[in-house]
């Protein structure tokens, strides 16, 4: 994370003394782009691409609402996005410019609504789901063969966390995410705001919190992959691309996700462009690059997500649009739920509670 | 004329870059939190007047009510103490070994304390990563030798902060004792073994006593941005490792409070300046004593 922070103040640094009109800065989430896309950019426009990584929305919005934060398309969350909307964070997109617009998928563009409801700010890179990732091997060792590893209760139920804490478990850093899925998983609503019912998961992560060997928000991915864990709850592409790394380092680790059958959060990531992006015509031309139905195939391949492209999936791998992990079949897409953000006193409490439960005051 | 100019200098130094940053920091912690760019009110868009009269100190009322705030404080000094005793474990016997090294050999001592300095700071915490893993080059070692039989869990605990914070500040405490202790004259050893002390205790009646401004310097040098620490908690900390550098991050990143961080991070340099202070006197006393 910190060396992320570093890189782009470096590059905040180089901005101050030149401002080239054929370059476009790119803000996006780490591990989450084929590469070679960046290159291709590059060549078929012209445009000089300086491409950044963050891993928390967190450390992003901060940057926005610093204001000058030097880049020219970023990739905010649902929640954030909306939250940034309200502070003015972002410029409306020029349809006119995105003439790959018809390639979008009705289906993730009406989901995107509640969080940016004209449609007139975003538009959907990947969305995914958060669930479990294990380890199958390790676990069945620790738990025997009929380890709930389709249910929350893997990871949220003491008894089998004290014994999956000899291998070892990671949470994501991500109250916003953990919170829903306990409530999922007591039977509540998943995205209430009622400082009550959220008190409710409370205890249950207290309970658990000892046995969590770290939470972090994206060195599980090498983690699972290097069999330094056996469980994860992590974002579905994270734990997809774990699996591949640990295939390819042929370790005899095989990594395995599932959406928790008490509901999972299905969350969207977004390309918008910053109310002071330095060049926006650039940034049009990256959204244009990104909407083109065999790119985001592309980049769909190549970090397992879904994406909000319909034409794209023509494109698309057997192995990503075939996998329901990826692609959730209907019935599970009827059991994912979405999140609202929350208001700042809730945040507030959520942030505090998340502190007590990771290190006990 | 040339005088005035010379105490200038670093007055302005202090004033472009403590004084003024300082100054905005405790602007924002007086103001509000708000949903916009920048995110607190009032701003000095608001006029002079409204900024004034809108300021309080509502969230330095705020730290006193949670518990949360004073624990990280003091979690915080309790591992930047143990941390400095540790370096200055470690660091006093490299830097006796080295000012007591054939001059020849000194060249190339003082090379090797600097020498990691040339890699990235993050990348060296970052191996770290990989020595204290469980799946690491240290657990692999002790079981290759049979010591243990299970892997020790060291990463991701206070234990690995311990070793991260002693490893990277150990130039810090190591350059200030060598130099004092390169300073000394061998000659004084000698006189007090000649009148009777045992090696052991001229150390410690001669050589300690003598090399004490290393030792301060040193530790004050550790001491300081240990306690703000943040990068190596964040990276070689477990969940339980609580500090006030991510207290900090919490509350402007998590929180999107700057106020409420602006006031954790005033108080913060306010515990670091009575200990600086305190010290800059007792330095000032011991000269004039001295003179």
């Amino acid at each position: 994370m910190i060396n992320r922070i570093l890189s782009s103040a470096a590059a905040a640094a180089l901005l101050a003394g030149t401002a080239l009109a054929d370059e476009v800065r790119v803000y996006n989430w780490s591990d989450y782009i084929d590469e070679s896309l960046l290159e291709k950019f590059e060549t078929e426009t012209g445009i000089e691409l300086i491409y950044d990584v963050f891993d928390s929305n967190e450390v992003l919005e901060t940057k926005l609402l610093a204001g000058g934060s030097g880049y020219d398309v970023v990739v905010p969350s649902g929640t954030f996005l909306q939250r940034q909307i309200t502070a003015g964070a972002f410029q409306k997109l020029d349809m006119s410019k995105l003439t790959n617009k018809d390639n979008m998928w009705d289906v993730i563009n009406d989901r995107l609504k509640k969080y940016d409801p004209e449609g007139a700010y975003a538009i959907n890179y990947m969305w995914g789901t958060t669930g479990i990732g294990v380890n199958a091997g390790k676990v069945k060792e620790v738990l025997g063969e009929d380890a709930p590893v389709d249910s929350l209760a893997l990871v949220l139920e003491p008894s089998n966390m004290e014994k999956l804490s000899e291998c070892g478990v990671h949470f994501l850093d991500a109250p916003a995410e953990i919170i829903p899925a306990t409530l999922a998983y007591l039977g509540e609503d998943p995205d209430s705001q009622d400082p009550d019912v959220i008190a409710k998961t409370e205890p249950v992560l207290t309970a658990i919190a000892p046995y969590v060997q770290k939470f972090h928000s994206s060195e599980y991915i090498n983690a699972l992959a290097n069999g330094d864990i056996c469980v994860a709850i992590g974002w579905s592409g994270d734990i997809l691309q774990a699996r591949d790394r640990a295939a390819e380092a042929d370790n005899g680790v095989e990594i395995e996700y599932y959406a928790p059958k008490e509901g999972a959060l299905m969350w969207f990531d977004n390309m918008a462009i910053p109310v002071d992006a330095p060049n926006p015509e650039a940034a049009h031309t990256f959204l244009n690059f990104i909407m083109d139905a065999q790119n985001m195939a592309a980049a769909s391949n190549y970090v397992y997500y879904a994406n909000g492209n319909k034409a794209s999936q023509e494109f698309l791998e057997k192995d990503v649009i075939g996998d329901t992990a990826i692609y959730p079949d209907e019935a599970t897409l009827e059991n994912l739920y979405t999140t609202s953000p929350y208001g700042p006193k809730v945040q507030r409490t959520v942030t505090r509670m998340w502190t007590k439960i990771k290190s006990g005051t | 004329m040339k005088r005035a100019t010379l105490i200038l200098v670093p007055y302005l130094w202090l004033l472009v870059l403590f004084l003024a940053p300082f100054l905005i920091v405790l602007k924002i912690s007086l103001s509000d939190a708000a949903l916009a760019i920048p995110p607190y009110t009032p701003t000095l868009k608001d006029g002079i007047g409204a900024l004034i009269a809108e300021l309080d100190f509502e969230n330095f009322i705020f730290l006193t009510e949670d518990d949360l705030y004073w624990k990280a404080y003091l979690s915080s000094l309790r591992i930047a103490v143990i941390s400095t005793l540790l370096t200055l474990l470690v660091g006093y016997p490299i830097a006796y070994g080295m000012a007591r090294a054939p001059d020849e050999w000194r060249a190339t001592l003082m090379m090797l304390v600097i020498l990691p300095f040339w890699t990235s700071f993050l990348i060296r915490v970052y191996a770290w990563m990989g020595i204290l893993s469980n799946e690491g080059l240290l657990n692999q070692l002790l079981i290759w030798l049979g010591l243990i039989n299970d892997p020790l869990t060291i990463l991701n605990t206070n234990t690995a902060v311990y070793i991260g914070i002693v490893y990277t500040y150990l130039p810090f405490m190591i350059l200030p004792i060598y130099a004092a202790l390169d300073r000394l004259d061998s000659s004084l050893d000698e006189a007090a073994q000649d009148l009777g002390c045992t090696r052991m205790q001229a150390f410690w009646l001669v050589t300690i006593p003598l090399s004490r401004n290393g030792i301060v310097a040193g530790s004050f040098l550790v001491f300081i941005p240990a306690l703000g620490e943040f990068v190596i908690p964040s990276l070689l900390g477990g969940s339980g490792t609580l500090m006030i550098g991510k207290v900090l991050w919490e509350e402007f990143f998590n929180n999107r409070d700057w106020p409420v961080a602006s006031a954790v991070a005033v108080i913060l340099l306010l515990i670091l300046v009575i200990p600086i202070v305190l010290f800059q006197r007792n330095q000032q006393k011991q000269q004039e004593a001295e003179q």
